[in-house]
This record gives C-alpha cells, sequence and structure tokens, in this order.
C-alpha cells in the first residue's frame, strides 16, 4: 500500500523536517506485519512530496490475520489496500509528526499548509460518495478515481477501489491524525482485536474534530468494530466453491425485512399461548437455532422438557451458552436437551412429544425435502400438537425492497401465500390423521394478511393411510 | 463325568454359597472376560471387594456391562451367590431383555465343606451363619429354578461331580450358519397344495402326486417361510408334503402365526374359529386317524427362525428385525410369526403393522412372508415373499443365493381378502439420522472400513441437509486430488516430472495426461427418459436426471436450467448411440462446467477480480512514484521488486481472466466430461481412461454444450514420451491454463504393494497457482517456504474420498437400498470436511 504526502507550502522542504526523514536517503522500517520504505519522490522548494510504502509478509498475514475464510488468506487485497496497516504504519514510522512533536521547527507543527495526501488504493464499499461524506467536512478537497473490476469484463461493473487525493490547508499532524482515524475506517476491517483500549487511541486521535463530524457515529462504530466471531471453519471450507447462496441463519427468521413492528416476539408469544392451550408438557423445537423459544417455554413451570434440534452445530453451541445449560441445576438441566438433526431425516428421537414448533423453517426447504419432511414429523413422530409458521408472500409487498418478488432471506427456498400454505397443510391433514386452523400473525393488511402465517396442527387420532 | 450342555449365546447364573467354589468353576470353564464377579464389581466402584455398602452399585455396574455383553452375542456368567430370588430375578430379565436364554448352575454343596473353604481364604471371612443362611436359601430356590425362568438348571452337589463336569456349549437351534443352500425359500401356501407342487416342479423338484414324496435337484433344499394352512383347499396334503420333505432333509420350515393357531386348536385350546381355521378343521376331520396328532406334533416343533449362510441369510414368517437374529425369547418368536402392529387399526379395522423393513440396516438378507404384497419387491435387504396365493394371486419363491424370483399363479380366488390387496406404503426411501451421525465405519469392497470422525459426519449433515439435491440423485461425488510433490526446478512449484516418477515408482506402465478445464466439477446424472428417472431413481417432479456440485447440491439454480441442460446432453448421448452400445438407460458422468464464473461468479467478481483490480492500481501507482524518485535516489531494489509484482498481478489477472467469459444463455456454457462414472448394472471404473476419454469425444459437438478434453497417453518410465508430455503441459500453462491431471491408464491401479495409487495427480500451471497461492508466491522468499508443503493428508484423504466414491456407485448400481449408497456419499463429503492445506 502506497501514501504520498506532497506539500507545496514554500519552502517545501520542510515537510522533511516535520516528518523527521530525510529527503536524501532512503529509509526502510520494520512493521510487527511488514516494513516501510520512506523516500521522497520529489524534494524542492516548491514541491515535496514524501512516499510511505508499506509491505506486508504474506506469511505474518495469515498468521496474525487468518481465521477468516481461508481464501482470502492468501489471496486478498489486503497488500495494496490503505487500510488499518496503514494507520499502524503512520504511528510507527511518522509517529513524532503525527504527535505534533518536532524538535527543530517547533514552529511549523501548527502551522497550516497546503498539503495533498494521495493513497494509492483505499477501499469503499459504499462508493464515491461515502468518501466524500467523510473528508469534505472536515475540509478536504477530495479526488477519487474509481478503478473497474475488470477491463475485459465491462458487465461486472466497478470495484470498490479508489485511488483517493485529499487536499486542504491543514497542519500535518492533523492531516496524519484524520488519516489514521479514518482509515480503518474505510473498509470496515481491522487487522487486529478490538479491546477496549482502542477508545482510548480514537478519542486521542480524534480530538478536537471527530465529535462535531456529521458521520461520527458510523466513525466510531466501524472504527471499533470487532472481527466477525469464529467462522465453522469446515463449513466455509465446504462452502467456498459453490458460492455463496444461502448463507443465512437457519429457523429462527432472524431478518423480517424493513417490518417495523418486532414481529420476532409477536411470533413467539403466538406459538407460546398455542402450546399453552393445547397442555403441551413434552415439546419439540424443531429448528431452534439459537434457543429463543425454549428459553421462553422453560419459563412456563408445566412444561416439562423441551427439546431443541437444529442441523446447524454451531447454533446449538450458541443455544447451549444462551440458556447457559452448563449453570442449570440439574432439575432445570433435566427439562432441555439439544440435538443436531436435520427434517429430512428419519429419527427415532422425535417420538413422544406432546407438541412440535417449527418455527420458520419450512421455508428453508427445497421443495423435494417437504416429502421427507412431512413423513419425518407427520408420519413418524407424530406429536399431538404440531405449530407451523412461515411468512405470507403475499404480504410481502408491504415491505418496499421486496415488491419484486424476491424473498425476505436469502435463504428462503420458497415464500407461500396463504392459499399454498393452506393447501399444503390440507393435504398433510388428509394424510396423516391431523387437523388444522390457521392463524395469521403481526398487524393485518387489507387483502394481503398479516406478515406471517401459523398453522395449528392437531392429530385427530384417526390414520387415514395404512402406514 | 458329567456333562453340561448349555447354549452359545445364554447368561449362566453361578448359584451358590460363599465357599462353594463358585469363582473356581467359573475360571476352570469360561474365559475370564466371561466372568462378571460381584466382588470384582464391587472393588471397581468402591475401591474394596468387601465392601456391601457398594453391593447396590455394583450390580447396577454387572448388569450394565452384562447387557451390553449379551446384545453383542457375547455368552455370559454372573457369579453371584444368587441364593436369593430377587438376585436371580434381575438375571432372568437380563436374558429377556437380550432376547437369550438363562441357565443356572448350581454348586449345592454342604454347608460345612464351604465354612472349611471359607476359613481358609486369605482376604475375608464370612460368618458362619451368613453361610448357613445361604445354603439354606440355596435349598429352598432349587424347586423353583425353572418357574423362574432358567430355561436350564444343572445341579453338582458334591466337589467330585463338580470337578467331573465336562462343559460343552450348543449351537442354538436356529442357528445353522454352516447350512449355504442353495435353497428355494417358498412363500405363505395356505393349503393351495396344486400350486405348491406346480411351483416345486418349476423350481425342479419332483413330486409323486400318489406318495406325496419330493426329490429335490442336485444339492438344492426348499424352506418354507410357514402359514402353510388354513384358508386354502388342501391343508393336510400340503402339511404331509412339507413334513415328508423336512424329514427327508430336502425342506425346513419356519412357523407362521396359522400354525401357531393351529397347535392351539390341536392341543385342545379354545382359540376363535376364524381366518380360515374352520376349513383346516374341516378337512382335518376327512383324514384317517391319529393324522391331526401327526400335524401337531410336526408343527408344534417348527422354530421361529433360521439363520443361515455364515449369516448373511435370515427367514421367518414375519420378518426380523437386526438384533433379533440367532436369538431365543419370547419376544424374538412373537415378532418372528406376528411381526408388530403399533396399536392403530386401519379402515378395515385390521392391525397397523410396524414396518420395520423400512427401519432394518441389517447385512444379512431377511426373506419373509405373513404381509400380503402384490408383487415380491426388496426393501432394505428384505423381500416378503407372499404374494396372496389363496387370494387368487401367486404363489411366489426365491432362489438363493440367486435372488431369483419364481412365481405361479392361483388357479382361483380360493378366500376373499379383507383388505384389497395393495402396496404397502414403502417408507425406506426417507433416510434414518442414525445412517449418517456418530462416528461411522463404512466398508468398502476396494479399501476395506473407511472411519468417518463424529465432527465430520456433523458437519456433512449440515451441508447435506441445507444445500444438497435431492439424495436419489447423489450417488457419486468426486474425490479430491492432489497435486504433484514439489518440483525442484527453478521458480516452479508443480511441474509433471513428479507426478510422473509416482506413477512410475509404483509400477504403473502407462498414464494418460488429460488437459484440465478450469470451470467448475459437475457430477452428472442423466436417464433416457422419464420412466428411467422414476423407476431407477425413484425421482418425483418430472426431474430426468441431476447436475450437482461437487458437493452434492443442485449446480444450476433453478430446475428448468437443469433439464435443458439434461437435453442437451441426452441428444448427445443418442447421437452418439451410447445407450444400447452400453446396454444402459441412464449414465453419470463426471465433468467439468465451464466457464468459471457460471458457478463461482460471486468468488470471481467479489474476490479475486477485486483482488487483481487493487494490486493492478496500487502497483502502477508505485512504479510511478518510483520511477520519479529514481532521478535522484537510489531505489534499484525497490524498482526491481515493483516491476516484478506488476508483472506477477497481470499474470494473476491473465489467469482468472482466462476461465472467464460472459454467459448470457445457455448456449454460453461449456460441458467436458472425461470419465464415465457408471451406467446400469455397473460401473466402468474397470475400463480405461484411453476408452473413456475416446467414448466421450463421441458427445462433443461443434458449438454445442459438450466438448472433448485434450488427453495424451504416454508411459511414465519412458523419457521421450516424458518429454512431449511435459512440452505439451509447458505449452498449455504458458498463458495461465490451469495445467493437467495425471492418471494411471486403469482408473482403480494398485501398485506392487496391493497399495490402492492415487486417482489422479494435477499438475498446475505456474500463472495458474497465482490464483491460489497468492499473487507474488513465486519469489525466491515465499517459493522456498512453499516447497516445506505436505502432501500426504491430501493423498490420504483423496484415497478415502475415491474409495467411497467408487463403493457409492458399485451400490446403487448393486441395487442397494437408498441408505446404503446415501452412507458412502455422506462419507466422501464429511472426509472433505477435514482441514487440510485448502491449496494443495
Amino acid at each position: 500500500m502506497l501514501l504520498t504526502i506532497t506539500s507545496s507550502t514554500k519552502p517545501a522542504s520542510d515537510l522533511g523536517f516535520l516528518l523527521h526523514k530525510h529527503p536524501a536517503r532512503v529509509q526502510e522500517f520494520s512493521l510487527p506485519f511488514g516494513r516501510g520504505h520512506v523516500f521522497y519522490p520529489r524534494a524542492s522548494e516548491e514541491q515535496t512530496t514524501a512516499a510511505l510504502l508499506v509491505e506486508i509478509d504474506p506469511v505474518s498475514l495469515v498468521r496474525r490475520y487468518g481465521r477468516g475464510s481461508i481464501l482470502n488468506d492468501y489471496v486478498n487485497d489486503r497488500p495494496f489496500v490503505a487500510s488499518s496497516f496503514m494507520s499502524v504504519a503512520i504511528a510507527r514510522v511518522f509517529g513524532s509528526a503525527l504527535r505534533g512533536k518536532s524538535d527543530e521547527r517547533s514552529d511549523l507543527v501548527d502551522q497550516p499548509m497546503s498539503l495533498t495526501a494521495r493513497l494509492a488504493v483505499v477501499a469503499s464499499f459504499h462508493g464515491e460518495g461515502a468518501l466524500r461524506r467523510l473528508f469534505e467536512p472536515i475540509g478536504y478537497r477530495v479526488t477519487a478515481v474509481a478503478h473497474p473490476l475488470n477491463e475485459r469484463f465491462a458487465s461486472w461493473g466497478e470495484s470498490p477501489y479508489y485511488t483517493l487525493s485529499l487536499e486542504a490547508d491543514v497542519p500535518l499532524k492533523e492531516l496524519l491524525g484524520h488519516l489514521y482515524v479514518l482509515l480503518p475506517v474505510l473498509d470496515g476491517v481491522k487487522h487486529y482485536w478490538v479491546d477496549e483500549s482502542e477508545i482510548d487511541k480514537l478519542l486521542r486521535a480524534g480530538e478536537g474534530w471527530l465529535g462535531a463530524h456529521p458521520e461520527r457515529d458510523t466513525i466510531v462504530r466501524r472504527y471499533l468494530k470487532s472481527q466477525r466471531s469464529l467462522t465453522d471453519e469446515a463449513l466455509d471450507r465446504l462452502l467456498a466453491e459453490d458460492g455463496s447462496r444461502g448463507e443465512g441463519p437457519t429457523g429462527d427468521g432472524a431478518d423480517d425485512g424493513d417490518s417495523p413492528t418486532p414481529l420476532n416476539r409477536l411470533r413467539m408469544s403466538a406459538v407460546v399461548e398455542q402450546l399453552a392451550q393445547a397442555g403441551a408438557s413434552r415439546i419439540l423445537d424443531v429448528g431452534c437455532g439459537e434457543g429463543r423459544l425454549i428459553g421462553e417455554l422453560l419459563k412456563d413451570q408445566s412444561v416439562t422438557h423441551v427439546a431443541g434440534m437444529d442441523v446447524s452445530i454451531a447454533a446449538l453451541q450458541r443455544a447451549a451458552r444462551r440458556l447457559k445449560l452448563d449453570e442449570m441445576s440439574h432439575r432445570q438441566r433435566d427439562r432441555v436437551s439439544l440435538m443436531q438433526g436435520s427434517l429430512t431425516y428419519r429419527d427415532r428421537r422425535l417420538a413422544g412429544f406432546d407438541a412440535a414448533a417449527v418455527i420458520e423453517v419450512i421455508e428453508h426447504l427445497d421443495p423435494w425435502q417437504l416429502a421427507p419432511f412431512e413423513q419425518v414429523l407427520f408420519g413418524d413422530a407424530r406429536p399431538g400438537t404440531v405449530i407451523v409458521t412461515t411468512p405470507n408472500s403475499e404480504y410481502n409487498v408491504e415491505y418496499n425492497r421486496l415488491g419484486d418478488g424476491s424473498h425476505r432471506h436469502l435463504d428462503h427456498r420458497f415464500e407461500w401465500s396463504r392459499a399454498e400454505f393452506s393447501g399444503w397443510a390440507q393435504a398433510i391433514c388428509h394424510r396423516h390423521g391431523y387437523r388444522v386452523d390457521l392463524h395469521g400473525i403481526g398487524a393485518e393488511a387489507p387483502g394481503l394478511g398479516s406478515p406471517t402465517q401459523m398453522g395449528v396442527f392437531r392429530a385427530d387420532g384417526t390414520t387415514a393411510e395404512s402406514r | 463325568m458329567t456333562t453340561i450342555e448349555i447354549p452359545e449365546l445364554c447368561v449362566v447364573a453361578l448359584v451358590g454359597a460363599s465357599g462353594s467354589g463358585k469363582s473356581t468353576f467359573a475360571a476352570d470353564h469360561f474365559l475370564p472376560t466371561e466372568v462378571l464377579s460381584s466382588d470384582f464389581f464391587r472393588g471397581l466402584v468402591a475401591d474394596d471387594e468387601n465392601d456391601l455398602a457398594a453391593t447396590g452399585d455394583a450390580f447396577d455396574a454387572l448388569y450394565t456391562v452384562a447387557g451390553k455383553r449379551l446384545r453383542r452375542g457375547l455368552l455370559t456368567v454372573v457369579d453371584a451367590t444368587n441364593v436369593q430370588k430377587p438376585d436371580r430375578r434381575h438375571i432372568v430379565q437380563l436374558a429377556r431383555d437380550s432376547d437369550c436364554l438363562a441357565v443356572a448352575i448350581v454348586l449345592d454343596l454342604s454347608e460345612q465343606l464351604c465354612v472349611e473353604r471359607n476359613k481358609s481364604r486369605p482376604d475375608r471371612q464370612i460368618p458362619r451363619r451368613a453361610i448357613a443362611r445361604q445354603v439354606s436359601n440355596l435349598r429352598q430356590s432349587l424347586r423353583h429354578l425353572r418357574k423362574e425362568g432358567f430355561r436350564y438348571v444343572f445341579t453338582l452337589s458334591s466337589p467330585e461331580e463338580v470337578a467331573a463336569v465336562n462343559l460343552v456349549r450348543q449351537r442354538m437351534w436356529v442357528d445353522r450358519r454352516d447350512d449355504a443352500g442353495p435353497f428355494d425359500i417358498i412363500g405363505d401356501v395356505h393349503g393351495c397344495f396344486n400350486e405348491l407342487v406346480a411351483l416345486l416342479e418349476l423350481l425342479g423338484y419332483s413330486v409323486d402326486r400318489s406318495t406325496l414324496a419330493v426329490t429335490a435337484p442336485d444339492g438344492r433344499k426348499a424352506v418354507f417361510l410357514g402359514d402353510l394352512v388354513d384358508r386354502g383347499p388342501e391343508t393336510p396334503n400340503v402339511v404331509r408334503l412339507v413334513k415328508g420333505m423336512v424329514e427327508a432333509g430336502t425342506a425346513l420350515c419356519v412357523a407362521g402365526n396359522h400354525e401357531n393357531k393351529l397347535v392351539r386348536k390341536l392341543s385342545g385350546r379354545d382359540v376363535q374359529m376364524t381366518h380360515g381355521l374352520p376349513e383346516t378343521m374341516a378337512q382335518l376331520a376327512l383324514e384317517p386317524d391319529g393324522f391331526a396328532d401327526e400335524v401337531l406334533g410336526f408343527l408344534d416343533g417348527l422354530l421361529s427362525h433360521y439363520v443361515f449362510d455364515d449369516g448373511k441369510l435370515v427367514v421367518s414368517h414375519a420378518g426380523l428385525p437386526e438384533a433379533y437374529h440367532g436369538r431365543a425369547s419370547g419376544r424374538v418368536r412373537n415378532f418372528a410369526l406376528f411381526g408388530e402392529t403399533t396399536g392403530e387399526t386401519d379402515e378395515f379395522g385390521l392391525p397397523v403393522r410396524y414396518d420395520w423393513a423400512s427401519d432394518y440396516r441389517g447385512d444379512a438378507m431377511v426373506v419373509y412372508g405373513h404381509t400380503t404384497v402384490p408383487e415380491a419387491e426388496w426393501v432394505n435387504r428384505t423381500i416378503c415373499l407372499d404374494t396372496g396365493c389363496v387370494f387368487g394371486g401367486r404363489l411366489t419363491a426365491l432362489r438363493y443365493p440367486e435372488q431369483e424370483i419364481v412365481s405361479v399363479e392361483a388357479a382361483h380366488v380360493y378366500y376373499e381378502p379383507i383388505r384389497p390387496l395393495g402396496n404397502v406404503r414403502d417408507r425406506s426411501d426417507v433416510l434414518d439420522i442414525a445412517d449418517v451421525t456418530g462416528k461411522r465405519f463404512v466398508d468398502t469392497s476396494l479399501g476395506g472400513r473407511v472411519t468417518i470422525p463424529e465432527e465430520n459426519a456433523a458437519a456433512a449433515l449440515e451441508v447435506m441437509s441445507r444445500f444438497a439435491a435431492d439424495p436419489h440423485w447423489i450417488i457419486y461425488l468426486p474425490p479430491t486430488m492432489s497435486p504433484a510433490e514439489t518440483s525442484s526446478l527453478n521458480g516452479l512449484l508443480e511441474h509433471p516430472a513428479e507426478a510422473f516418477d509416482y506413477y512410475a515408482t509404483r509400477g504403473v506402465e502407462k498414464v494418460v495426461c488429460e488437459a484440465k478445464h478450469m470451470g467448475s466439477r459437475a457430477i452428472i446424472v442423466v436417464t433416457r427418459d422419464e420412466a428411467t428417472a422414476t423407476d431407477r431413481f425413484r425421482a418425483g417432479d418430472g426431474a430426468t436426471g441431476a447436475v450437482l456440485t461437487r458437493t452434492g447440491r443442485p449446480f444450476f439454480e433453478t430446475p428448468d436450467t437443469t433439464e435443458e441442460v439434461l437435453g442437451e446432453i441426452r441428444t448427445a448421448v443418442d447421437r452418439a448411440g451410447l445407450w444400447d452400445e452400453l446396454g444402459t438407460n441412464w449414465l453419470c458422468l463426471d465433468a467439468e462446467l465451464m466457464p468459471w464464473n457460471a458457478k463461482a461468479g460471486e468468488l470471481v467478481t467479489r474476490h479475486y477480480a477485486p483482488v487483481g483490480a487493487a494490486a493492478r492500481a496500487m502497483l502502477a501507482e508505485a512504479n510511478a512514484v518510483l520511477a520519479e524518485a529514481a532521478t535522484h535516489l537510489d531505489v534499484r531494489d525497490l524498482i526491481e521488486r515493483y516491476r516484478r509484482r506488476a508483472t506477477a498481478a497481470d499474470g494473476f489477472v491473465g489467469a482468472y481472466s482466462n476461465y472467464c467469459w460472459d454467459v448470457s444463455s445457455r448456449s454460453d456454457l461449456r460441458l467436458a466430461p472425461f470419465q464415465l462414472l457408471a451406467g446400469e448394472g455397473r460401473t466402468y471404473f474397470d475400463r480405461d481412461h484411453g476408452w473413456h476419454m475416446a467414448t466421450l469425444a463421441r458427445l462433443a459437438h461443434d458449438h454445442g454444450l459438450l466438448v472433448a478434453t485434450p488427453y495424451l497417453e504416454i508411459d511414465p518410465r519412458d523419457e521421450s514420451t516424458r518429454a512431449e508430455a511435459i512440452e505439451w503441459w509447458t505449452s498449455l500453462t504458458a498463458d495461465g491454463g490451469e495445467g493437467m491431471v495425471v492418471k494411471p491408464s486403469n482408473p482403480i491401479t494398485k501398485d506392487r504393494k496391493g497399495r490402492l495409487v492415487q486417482p489422479g495427480i494435477k499438475c498446475r500451471g505456474s500463472e495458474y497457482l497465482r490464483i491460489i497461492y497468492g499473487i507474488d508466491y513465486d519469489t525466491p522468499e515465499t517459493l522456498s517456504s512453499l516447497r516445506g508443503r505436505d502432501l500426504r493428508r491430501k493423498r490420504a484423504m483423496a484415497r478415502r474420498e475415491f474409495v467411497l466414491g467408487v463403493e457409492a456407485l458399485e451400490r446403487f448400481v448393486g441395487g442397494d437400498p437408498l441408505y446404503r449408497v446415501h452412507e458412502a456419499v455422506f462419507g466422501v463429503l464429511a472426509i472433505e470436511s477435514e482441514p487440510v492445506d485448502p491449496r494443495l
């Protein structure tokens, strides 16, 4: 990655004093992740340019930065893009200038100069506008040149990378301070773990300008953003080649578009109420996700056992942590069990429950999986009551961005209208000896129904089918 | 000498007071591991064999261990005093729970002797009073032991008698493992004498109509599945014939529920005169005196089931779950005769039967009757032969080991069925979670037993459940492929020479070099017509095949695209005349689908392209700045390095761009099949790669979807042909080509030690490797650190995955049930989730 700083304030050679780097030398500095080179492509009284060329040692990158997607470890943009690595390099190589110290020319430290900072490549995933929103409010003239992804494939469009020039009459220490804080914010990825000392660093470097910056909240949030939580490495490897279809969570319906109502909570209470009405004491939560419903159900002492099943081991581990299973008394602990399972496989462990809750799960199944799902749950396990919730696709027009027939969640394989859901439910009742009542959850829109639909199935004691 | 005969599998209770010599007796006649002593378990749970307070826990542990042993089919001896009834009740219960017999061996020695022996024990002293009580308890128990549930009771009353015991283990009655047939297994006859004679004659037996004597064809034996009697017109003659055959040693017969009921009736019990029993009684009334007693004697002696041919074949009337094979208990007999019902009744008022066959996962073939079916069909290695002869259906036999079905039509409807003959719904095509989770061992014909660790299975379950296609189509998943050993040539990480050396040193005389297409792996299953899809793959919803990724996901977003692509492949196979030439109506192909961005579009535009763009922009700026500095500073080293990096970045962009082109419609896709994996009844792993290449080249068509793969066959030991192949590789890779794959000419090849060699080794081009190892990977420092890469794990994975993939296909073409095929492909996916350097 490359940063150049050009001064046009005569005598421009003052820049060398402020940076504490002699213009006639090519200097190399060791950095925690590689090395930095400082040299002056131009050094005259009219104009002096200092260059900071930072190189990342790829091995150290993997060691220090790894843990994400493995592909990222070896082929990635980190060596080229000015990011938090550049911030660290600035602090290490131009530390005195950043802190505003100069033994020889302390008179210059607070002097505004005509400076241009040029960053060979920065990343902005929110376009040129985002760059302007960060730098223009603090007085820079911004020039950003976008780079296409690949000249041979015009249809791929632009890359998220820009060559960025920032011009302003500012003291050098301010320019460096701005870069120090805003470079990590630009691409929102920090190469080191964020801890509390980061807050102090941010406040120190942002003194005098960050408080009044219109994008202050965004800057603070992104600067302090932690790395994403541990990814299931095995899954990563397996899915890497196939692209990213369906990376979303299973079950539990994390995202319901832009709904202003807390639909999750409405859904939860509707389901809990139905289970209570059914008088169920042994309950199976199919697709339990992080165990929110389990937590709710455990509050009811008439519930003797809740079994949560999910296909994702990671989700089950989160559920165990969330429910604090390890800290429960034995009596409480015996009321809960968690198991990995899949609705497309028959499973003896699913027998013997009064009720099963299948909350925002079926829409994550491929159409072919509906038949085994039906056999596994309604045919073999046969709980007395089964509660199924799923989005009502008719309601999607109420979500602005879903008017085009797309789904509420990337991983949804289908979303049903009320008629489609009803048809499916009735067929199940016919084949397996259940009766169903259909309900809506959430505020109803005229002619569209509620955002979520719920089917409450009850076994009617006969089996129409000769199994 | 006293001979004590006990069943091979049973639980033996030693009964005797302290000092009666139980442990000595046990040590003389049983393996140390067969004997579970209460003292030993007291020691285990309390560190003190004499701690009576630990007795409860000690027995809990003892019974748990005993239960595990018995489930695993191991004889177990309980060495405790067992003089009290409640203790013995536990042992009888243990035997019942494990479906085996309980045997009591009583050491009924004098109190005096016990006391004396006890005195000489160094470790502990039991009070004389306690011994007296034990002896008295024992004496009181003696008469009741049989009633308590011990099938065999042996009482030894003197030290001499104890010393003279000769203990013999008897094979179980149902155990006929040493009899491998060949058999003709015959379904429910129900008094249909004429049809039985016709069937026997069709099977090659000759029947003397006057004496009913039957002569079996050479070495064959008939096996009757029970329900010989009731409903039909000639029950007495059927019994007469079968009894004669059994006595002559040309047949075996197991009991059915109708025999059971008839036996009860003939023994004078009060049974309901329904389901064809009145007809039988009326027919018997016309027979000579004493015939009914003969019938009773014969039928009463019939066993519940037989285990034949080293455990590979099990017959019973109503089927038998694996846990009951070779076992003896009321529960086993009950299941064998009556099956199991769910407690529900259907619309005809008949009990709903538990569908044990769908849950069956055993290796043994189970042949049974009892449930009337319109066709004898395999479900998970079980087959029901009751095709309802008496109801006007057919009388059916299965030839073993030929697995050939032979049947004769009924001449009449002899009895009206209560429930119309219809297929019982088969649930066997829904997989069971127990088939895939936990630590698993998959037996393969190619590579022995493959172990799948539990955590890998868990990861695979998630991928399989969330993303995979309908399991009916996933009959194969491809193995990973290892690169060649690291090259020692300057600036190169991989080179074909190492691949040639690998095979040459393992005695391979011919290899094929195939150009490696850079696209995405696609496994294709294509059927000739929809009927084949439905019949052979049990697919619904109109699919005529599948295009899968290497992890079993549908390659295309929509079924329509899949069908269009399959349509083109089908047309190509039609045109080449391969269906008839290969004698199959479906094919499974291994292929590469291009361009790369067709499947990996997001990976390209969100990962590789941005990195390339950032690299080029940054390096261009750096070089400009350095050029300016060079006018007055010495930056030669930096300039040299940054020029090289810029060239590398261009190479990187050039390499990945080569594998991409815009796909606006299906006609922009290209498919390069490189191996014919399987068709009906066989895999093609026994054909050399030259055949695969030549056959598949016939599918290629100008401007069509299918393209041929360029290849070269060489002798890896021969310098001149090696040089030719290396030159070809060099030209393939010069401008970013991915490289080539070197395979032994025979897909399945073993080295001189009999070890499977790698099914393929990839030799990737040096420009292409920038995509894998990083843009700058070929700097001398990076290269030298990469040279330490270790291929062993990758190669072990490749071998295991290959073995499992072949196994999956072999199982599928061999007609194995879905769960068996799924087990193997699931294994491939599970092993693939193992952590290994993804760059290899």
